[in-house]
């Protein structure tokens, strides 16, 4: 089925259709297209709230949603950016994430499915028209009226299965040149064989002809086919497209004092980069001036912002929060760390692709019992009758009324139904695969921060502050880009508060905001900086002049559905084990709340990694959720994978699946529609085979009709296609 | 029978019809997003004319 397709046509090579993407990057619109993701949208208020949002935000041209793929197109002024945009439906209440502009890879496999709907209408208008024609021959129209309904069907049927079929004779074609057999072998034999005796009996004003046999046997494969490519081709680019993180470029200071952009790959050891508040660390490095706080989540997994001065040691991927820094180069390019992450995945990539898909099992089996059958059918013929005609007429039946359309229906017509229904609870599957391993799973892994909270801390006990100090805070938090900071000025904004006019307002990088307030110096930042005592959780302090530090405590919030999702994978006897790079009090708190009771804390990223191949080794099938950087090669180490859509670039790369909202009970939800789906395919296949023991010792003995083949080959589709959608 | 001479071509002529139709339909992005069209018909905001 399609899954072998893929391994042998050389179109599908990931490469080729990178590399295009790439080159239309480069060129630099007029007018800014952007693309949105909107996991949270369902309904035709969502799509006219969404509509108006966006039109109404200051440059937007245009804005169109699209409700099938959760989606916005937004054409606006050159100006606009999408994070613009997300905030504009942050405030209507939509969650909305950025999708890369490169849409070409997407227009891509649009065109492919956009081809494959064409051929299947051809073959829809052949098959009903044929059909018609065949009935009279069934209901008994003889001599001459039988060889022109012949003729008119050959006439219909020659074209339009030369057109409809190629995908199948392509990838035949390309099988057997590497000296292999996938379910196109076949197929197309099936269909040239019975289009061909058919031309011959035709000709010899013979009693059966299977044009519509060979017609309808492409109708509904090629439904099989369009359904799979777009279950995955849509979901797989979606994923992909979503924006990347990686910074491509970097900041050099010069001996003069002047700075340049060049590329990472440019830069030496040695070299000294600028990094920009709120920039991206683009190599591995020490920092020779400049005080700020640098956020290693998504290296480390460590909750809080780190303090970085002169001395500090920092690597590729960690995030400048609040103020300028220079770095001394220690190591560029393929010796960062960020880099020693990407190797890891890689080694583990290699050693996962050793997955059989159920359809491939079953194609397996299928394609040489067919052909032994069906040559087997035609020697034993021959040799009995002596007669080329009728040998080749009952191989052509046996091909035919083997049903590979029910086994070509089986799978897809499932993963559709099951994808569909995750999709519409807000996840996105990556992987054709994916569903079948996921129900094999009996291990859970997560990591903590970013995944099961939502790695962003909030304020707690704000209303506890007198109201002045709440609007001092307000003013100072407002200034500053640090991630404490923000949380705090959006707590309190949600509250009604106002800013109150403060003088001398600056940020003092890697400490915190000070001010005046009528004329009283205010300050808000670190504990040893106003003069407190350093607390034992995420705090930070306003001080007021002459009055006592005080304390605004926060918390990282638990994901939406995290507690919801932990229990129901359980309560289907799933392990669950919380794997963290945070700190070890940090990590068994959250744990304790959550309900898990096997916990790693202090995890390195290979430490992760390794644990999860530890896992493997010992006989486990471990599902993965992580988000960060330090989780990619645990990620792809793992049976299956799954990265929610905040999760950095290269996390959602290498995961199977993609939730798309803030939400994580679909996980629960998944694990257990991924056990009906493979329960449901396992049905269809049995479907199939039951039909064909019934059908094939007819065949076999030489009593198939042109009438029953038909009846078989429908009667099975559509009992497998009604099968699949139990599932909805 | 002799009316199968007529009815024939006439189906056939109807079917490529319909089938011609369906790629225009196909081409013109009308498939592009099923759930959002038959949402929209419940909105209130009229769209029946372009966009001035």
């Amino acid at each position: 089925m399609s899954s072998t397709f893929e391994h042998v046509s050389p179109a599908a090579c990931p490469a080729c259709s990178v590399t295009p993407a790439a080159e239309a990057l480069a060129e630099v619109p007029q007018d800014a297209r952007l693309m949105l993701s909107l996991p949270g949208i369902h309904c035709a208020a969502c799509i006219s709230t969404v509509e108006k949002a966006l039109a109404d935000a200051p440059g937007v041209q245009s804005a169109r949603v699209n409700l099938t793929l959760k989606r916005a197109m937004v054409d606006a002024d050159a100006g606009v950016t999408a994070e613009d945009l997300v905030q504009v439906l942050e405030r209507v209440g939509y969650e909305a994430h950025e999708l890369d502009p490169g849409v070409l890879a997407s227009t891509e496999a649009d065109r492919a499915s956009k081809d494959l709907l064409m051929r299947l209408a051809v073959a829809g208008f052949a098959m009903m028209n044929v059909m018609l024609l065949s009935v009279a021959v069934w209901s008994g129209a003889e001599g001459v009226t039988r060889d022109m309904m012949h003729w008119i069907s050959a006439a219909i049927v020659l074209p339009a299965i030369v057109f409809t079929g190629k995908p199948f004779y392509v990838n035949a074609w390309s099988a057997l040149k590497h000296g292999r057999l996938n379910m196109d072998v076949p197929i197309t034999l099936a269909i040239l064989l019975a289009v061909g005796t058919s031309l011959y009996e035709t000709i010899h004003s013979g009693e059966h002809a299977y044009f519509d046999a060979a017609i309808s046997l492409t109708f509904f494969l090629l439904a099989g086919r369009y359904l799979d490519y777009r279950t995955r081709a849509s979901a797989r680019s979606a994923a992909q497209e979503l924006a990347a993180m990686e910074v491509p470029r970097a900041l050099r200071l010069s001996a003069d004092g002047e700075t340049e952009a060049v590329g990472v790959a440019e830069l030496a050891v040695g070299d000294i980069v600028l990094v920009k508040p709120g920039g991206r660390v683009p190599v591995d490095g020490v920092v020779r001036e400049g005080t700020s706080e640098i956020d290693r989540a998504l290296m480390t997994g460590e909750s809080l912002p780190a303090f970085a001065g002169p001395g500090t040691a920092v690597s590729a991927g960690e995030v400048n929060l609040t103020g300028p820094l220079t770095v001394e180069v220690t190591a560029a390019g393929e010796d960062t760390a960020l880099h020693r992450i990407a190797d890891l995945v890689a080694i583990a990539e290699s050693g996962r692709n050793n997955y059989t898909s159920l359809a491939d099992q079953a194609a397996k089996l299928y394609a040489p019992g067919v052909h032994i059958l069906s040559a087997l059918a035609a020697v034993g013929w021959y040799l009995y009758t002596f007669d080329l005609r009728v040998s080749l007429n009952i191989a052509a039946a046996v091909l035919i009324i083997t049903c590979p359309c029910a086994l070509g229906l089986a799978v897809p017509a499932v993963t559709t139904a099951a994808s569909g229904r995750l999709f519409r609870k807000g996840m996105l599957i990556k992987d054709g695969t994916a569903m079948e391993r996921l129900a094999e799973v009996d291990t859970v892994v997560f990591d903590k921060t970013g995944t099961l909270t939502m790695g962003a801390p909030q304020p707690v006990g704000l209303g506890d502050l007198p109201e002045e100090a709440q609007g001092v805070a307000l003013s100072l938090a407002t200034v500053s880009g640090h991630p404490l900071a923000e949380a705090l000025a959006k707590g309190l904004r949600d509250m009604g508060r106002l800013p109150v006019p403060l003088t001398d307002v600056r940020e003092v990088p890697g400490y915190g905001v000070a001010g005046n307030w009528n004329s009283t110096p205010v300050r808000l930042g670190r504990a040893t900086w106003v003069g407190a005592e350093a607390p034992g959780v995420t705090a930070t302090f306003l001080q007021i002049d002459g009055e006592a530090p005080r304390a605004i405590t926060f918390i990282d919030s638990m994901r939406p559905g995290a507690a919801e999702a932990v229990k129901g994978l359980r309560a289907n006897g799933l392990r669950v084990i919380l794997i963290s790079g945070d700190t070890k009090g940090a990590v068994d708190r959250f744990a304790s709340e959550i309900g898990i009771d096997e916990v790693v804390a202090e995890a390195l990223p290979d430490q992760k990694a390794a644990r999860v191949a530890e896992l493997a080794h010992e006989g486990a099938k471990v599902l993965m959720v992580g988000d960060g950087l330090n989780d990619t090669a645990a990620l792809t180490a793992a049976h299956v994978s799954i990265s929610p859509a905040s999760a950095l670039d290269a996390a959602r790369v290498a995961s199977d699946m993609v939730l798309l909202g803030k939400d994580l009970a679909p996980i629960a939800d998944a694990f257990e529609t991924s056990v009906k789906a493979r329960a449901r395919i396992r049905e269809n296949f049995s479907i199939a085979t039951v039909y064909n023991i019934i059908a094939v010792p007819f065949a076999i003995a030489g009593f198939a009709t042109p009438l029953m083949a038909a009846l078989a080959m429908s009667a099975s589709s559509i009992t497998v296609s009604l099968n699949a959608l139990r599932l909805r | 029978m002799d009316v199968l001479v007529i009815l024939i071509p006439v189906s056939l002529f109807l079917g490529a019809v319909g089938l011609a139709g369906f790629f225009w339909l196909l081409k013109r992005g009308q498939f592009d997003d099923p759930e959002g069209d038959a949402n929209r018909i419940l909105s209130g905001d009229y769209d029946d004319k372009p966009k001035g």
